[in-house]
């Protein structure tokens, strides 16, 4: 298109007088508020609030400065991780309080290098970290650029910009599916219910972790969780069993009952599905071939002091402290009454969540580097402790709560009102062929008081038996708490109920009904509270709310207590006990008896993880006990140079389980 | 006469970006002229090998400042291909808008940049005016006004802010409307019409000898070879769009064939905001988060059609978290190092901004 071009064309410009003039709006960039910032030399030093005088308000997307709640924030660092231009560091804030499932430390951001790319937003694991419409910020000084953000930008409240959404979200918060047996199945056999991940579904679970640490800090032993995660991420089994074996040397049990505490606590459970740890680490030891065990773990095993130490208890107090004290050169001896070594495990949880099998890898392992196990020994009748006390340089008691709780109610006397720790090891025989069916008297219809894991194991199990024996269940639960608040783990109320476990929840028991002498039901009133104002166990039932449930038998799990008969009186005389457990030193030992050493359910109450957490702390400290007597009797230099440099490789005690503050 | 020796950049108002154009001058005309690129060489390649696939976005814009979201598109291409993902539709929808708005600023700038080396700098300030509304559009989308690190992955990061929709299209009416406004003051402006015309032309001949693409291409060989057309990514294939040719390839012709690309863009738009679909935004690029996010072993070459010609990554990928090794093909590598040492002598030394202008040299796409 060619234009025509006449004396008059340059007339037609005059046009332009009478349109709107072209350019970008005065007041768009350069509002009286920004010539108040000019004016100035720092916006921090204007009394007024910074909206005022702020240049033009930026769009509502905009990747400002940013800012961090600090009481949503856990600092777990992932958006150091993440950030591409090494902007962000964690900066420790030991005034920040100490809680489980968060860290005290803060992210602080260099804005001479932060490109404001929002990657730290995207990927903050709480949502605490977000980005502000603000844009500008001076200061004379150049090192004030180095900002730790907080709730408030420059002390004020701002309008928020960049936030993540479920677009920008860059965590897995779902996690990998896991393979479980399916309710009807497995409620006529005991096999093990989760199946266990598959190679590959352990690389896409390990690849949520964001490496955060939170959970080490929660968990008893301190086990170097995200390391071996990594581990199973980068496809280093071999790596992963020595970052597990430091200070955990029974995975393969906690790997399938374990308490976790680190998934509680864990950073993608703040807004997700907690990464499955406990699972992972299963499958760690699960396909850990044993040549890895002999090759990667035995080596440092030194012999450096010429000691004995007994262990009376193969639990997992009795087991974490031969292990450690084996490694750090001792010679252990394990004491066990029963003919099988494992304790609560062997003879507590049932099969299909704890197969034998799992239990014999880590004990095999644990007797395979020089532990020696005798069993079918019971301290007190086949050994005296005198013996023991003089045999030995130390010993370490870790028996645990064996023995049923009583209900004191009526009825309660029964033979047919049976106590889960009579119960449950009859299970375990049952399923290790020792008893057969016809050894275990389960009725038809049975009825279990209380709401904790043992009494979903007993309920389950019991379940089980009926389907076999009978090919239907009746059983019915009921626990003083509501079903919401149950102490057991979430796993046990949602596989209980898909197993058809019934639930009387917020009911105390009252009367065990009997007829004929035979047991017919159990009454309950309703519980109004469990706990007095001043925190001590006292129900109280509404009397008004009474309810009858049918059953045959009555199987008691309200908790365990310990047995101390096989102390002898001249020892148990010496001892302090509080509420069943053994008054100790934090890493176990008695006052007044040195080389007494207590550990596990009698020193901290039943809790699998805390129990070899116990028996690596007492490892330890009979490792000094032993030491300083040795040091007496002027050992030379060179044995002192050497016991150091075994300590260590040894796993030291961390911060946190020396209980300091 | 003695020859002297003058530069063009890296401080001057012809040049675009930080390099600097060597040139032996005999009088006001050049004998011999080279660039001399490495003034802003951030190892761009290098770092890319040493970021993760995620943080990667937040680097890869810098390879092009004025039109960064080519890179995003092109980096984002080549790792969905590699991981064999799908991107949703309405992700396909949003970053054509973004990639057409980034080829509309840039050219609105080199339409402007037009004005300092004729000396009308109206049409600088008129330019950067609408640029200035293209940023303004941007900053609501993505939150950035130049370095958008918008386009990722699996996706673009976050979906359409509510209402953007008008903006986009008060803009493009605008721009319309004045678009024969845009060409009086420029192109069909006599006194740069005189300077433009028959001014550093490019012999159709010596496109192939030195792989000139885009405009430059299209200009001198009559030939409407636009990646969007010839190997369509996104939804091109979905657009009814023209690519304006021409068979005679001056600066006048280049220019030319800019304006009329805007049109061709402001359609490509109107169709895009008719044809997008509702839906997700963004597929993650694998299990887990994203610094643990692995793409399998290969190596691909994506490609996008930029508004210098064919912009390219090469990118291996040996299973890990970060790419292995990535490789630019910058647009205006050609015309940039080449053209400038091989067609700048024997023209007049102020039309040598005029090549940079027209033929779009792009100083760190050179240095990467």
């Amino acid at each position: 298109m060619k234009k025509r071009y006449s004396m008059f064309t340059p007339w037609r410009h005059f046009k332009y007088l009478f349109k709107k003039p072209l350019t970008i709006p005065f007041k768009d960039i350069f509002t009286k508020k920004n010539a108040d910032y000019l004016n100035k030399n720092s916006i921090i030093k204007s009394k007024k609030r910074v909206e005022e005088s702020s240049p033009r308000e930026a769009a509502d997307n905009l990747r400002g400065f940013h800012t961090n709640d600090w009481e949503e924030c856990i600092g777990c660092g992932t958006c150091m991780d993440i950030c591409p231009t090494e902007a962000i560091t964690m900066a420790e804030r030991l005034d920040v309080e100490d809680v489980s499932g968060a860290l005290q430390q803060r992210p602080i951001i260099d804005y001479g290098r932060c490109c404001f790319c929002a990657l730290c937003v995207d990927t903050c694991t709480t949502g605490s970290l977000k980005m502000s419409k603000e844009y500008i910020y001076t200061h004379e000084n150049p090192d004030n650029f180095l900002l730790m953000p907080e709730k408030l930008w420059q002390g004020h409240v701002v309008k928020e910009g960049w936030v993540k959404d479920e677009n920008s979200d860059l965590l897995d918060l779902e996690r990998v599916h896991m393979e479980h047996e399916d309710p009807e199945e497995r409620k006529s056999s005991f096999v093990e219910i989760v199946r266990g991940y598959s190679k590959e579904y352990a690389k896409q679970e390990a690849a949520r972790c964001v490496e955060c640490g939170v959970c080490t800090a929660s968990c008893p032993v301190q086990m170097h969780i995200p390391a071996y995660i990594k581990a199973i991420w980068e496809d280093d089994i071999e790596g992963g069993l020595r970052q597990i074996y430091e200070t955990n040397p029974l995975p393969g049990v906690c790997g399938r009952v374990c308490t976790h505490n680190c998934e509680t606590s864990c950073s993608i459970a703040v807004r997700g599905e907690a990464i499955a740890i406990r699972w992972l680490k299963r499958y760690i030891i699960d396909s850990a071939p044993d040549d890895i065990y002999k090759k990667s773990i035995m080596e440092p095993i030194s012999e450096v002091i010429d000691a004995k130490v007994a262990i009376v208890g193969s639990g997992p107090a009795g087991l974490g402290a031969a292990y450690y004290l084996r490694v750090m050169g001792y010679k252990v001896d394990v004491y066990e009454e029963k003919p099988l070594t494992g304790g609560v495990m062997r003879y507590g949880i049932p099969a299909y969540r704890l197969p034998d099998s799992a239990i014999d890898k880590d004990i095999d392992f644990i007797e395979s580097i020089g532990v020696k196990m005798i069993t079918n020994t019971r301290v007190g009748r086949d050994i005296s402790m005198d013996q023991l006390e003089k045999d030995y340089d130390a010993v370490f008691l870790g028996t645990g709560f064996f023995k049923p709780r009583d209900l004191p109610i009526p009825g309660a006397d029964h033979k047919d009102v049976i106590g889960a720790m009579d119960f449950l090891p009859k299970v375990r025989d049952y399923e290790r062929g020792v008893l057969k069916l016809e050894d275990i008297d389960v009725a038809k219809s049975i009825v279990v008081i209380g709401g904790g894991d043992v009494a979903f194991d007993v309920a389950r199990s019991a379940t089980r038996l009926q389907m076999l024996k009978y090919g239907k269940t009746n059983v019915k639960l009921t626990s003083l708490e509501d079903q919401d608040v149950l102490p057991c783990s979430e796993d046990e109320l949602i596989e209980g109920a898909e197993e058809g476990i019934e639930f009387f929840c917020g009911n105390g028991p009252q009367e065990i009904l009997l007829k004929k002498g035979k047991v017919t039901g159990l009454r309950l009133w309703k519980c109004l509270c469990i706990f007095d104002e001043e925190g001590r166990f006292n129900p109280e039932f509404d009397k008004e709310c009474e309810q009858v449930i049918e059953g045959q038998q009555v199987y008691i799990a309200i908790g365990q207590s310990p047995d101390y008969e096989y102390l002898p009186k001249s020892l148990s005389e010496k001892l302090t006990f509080e509420r069943g457990k053994i008054k100790a030193s934090n890493l176990g030992q008695v006052e007044g008896l040195p080389w007494l050493y207590v550990g596990g359910d009698i020193l901290r109450g039943p809790d699998l993880i805390s129990g070899v957490a116990d028996g690596h702390r007492s490892a330890q400290g009979i490792d000094d006990y032993l030491f300083n007597k040795a040091k007496k009797k002027e050992i030379s230099k060179t044995l002192k140079e050497m016991r150091l440099a075994a300590k260590e490789q040894t796993p030291g005690l961390t911060y946190r389980q020396l209980g300091k503050k | 006469m003695k020859e002297m020796k003058l530069f063009l950049g890296p401080q001057h108002p012809g040049m675009h970006g930080n390099a600097s154009v060597h040139m032996y001058v005999d009088g006001d005309i050049i004998k011999r002229a080279f660039l001399l690129p490495g003034m802003l060489h951030r190892g761009f390649e290098k770092g890319m090998e040493r970021h993760s696939w995620i943080n990667n976005i937040s680097l890869i814009p810098r390879v092009c400042v004025v039109e960064p979201d080519i890179n995003e598109m092109a980096f984002a291409m080549g790792a969905e291909t590699l991981a064999g993902i799908t991107v949703p539709e309405r992700a396909h929808y949003i970053r054509m808008i973004i990639l057409e708005l980034a080829r509309l600023s840039i050219h609105l700038m080199s339409y402007g940049g037009l004005g300092s080396p004729t000396g009308l700098y109206t049409l600088m300030y008129h330019a950067h005016t609408d640029r200035n509304t293209i940023l303004n559009i941007f900053e609501k989308i993505t939150g950035h006004r130049v370095y958008h690190q918008y386009i990722i992955p699996g996706g673009v990061r976050k979906d359409l802010p509510i209402g953007i929709e008008e903006d986009i299209h008060a803009f493009l009416d605008d721009l319309e409307n004045r678009y024969e406004e845009y060409r009086d003051l420029g192109i069909n402006n006599p006194t740069v019409l005189a300077r433009i015309t028959d001014t550093i032309p490019l012999p159709a001949e010596v496109v192939w000898e030195l792989g000139v693409t885009g405009i430059g291409m299209r200009s001198a060989v009559n030939k409407p070879y636009d990646l969007r057309k010839v190997m369509p990514y996104a939804r091109y294939d979905k657009i009814d769009f023209e690519v304006p040719v021409a068979d005679y390839s001056d600066a006048k012709s280049r220019v030319d064939c800019k304006l009329q690309e805007v049109i061709q863009s402001i359609s490509i738009i109107r169709q895009c905001l008719k044809l997008i679909p509702e839906g997700d935004v963004r597929v993650p690029l694998g299990r887990g988060q994203s610094m643990r996010w692995t793409i399998p072993k290969g190596h691909v070459y994506s490609v996008v059609e930029s508004s210098r010609g064919e912009f390219g990554y090469f990118m291996v990928s040996n299973g890990g978290v970060n790419p292995y090794r990535v490789g630019v093909r910058g647009a205006s590598y050609p015309q940039g190092l080449l053209g400038i040492e091989k067609y700048l002598p024997g023209t007049r030394l102020d039309d040598a901004a005029l090549w940079v202008d027209t033929m779009g040299v792009c100083s760190p796409e050179i240095d990467r």
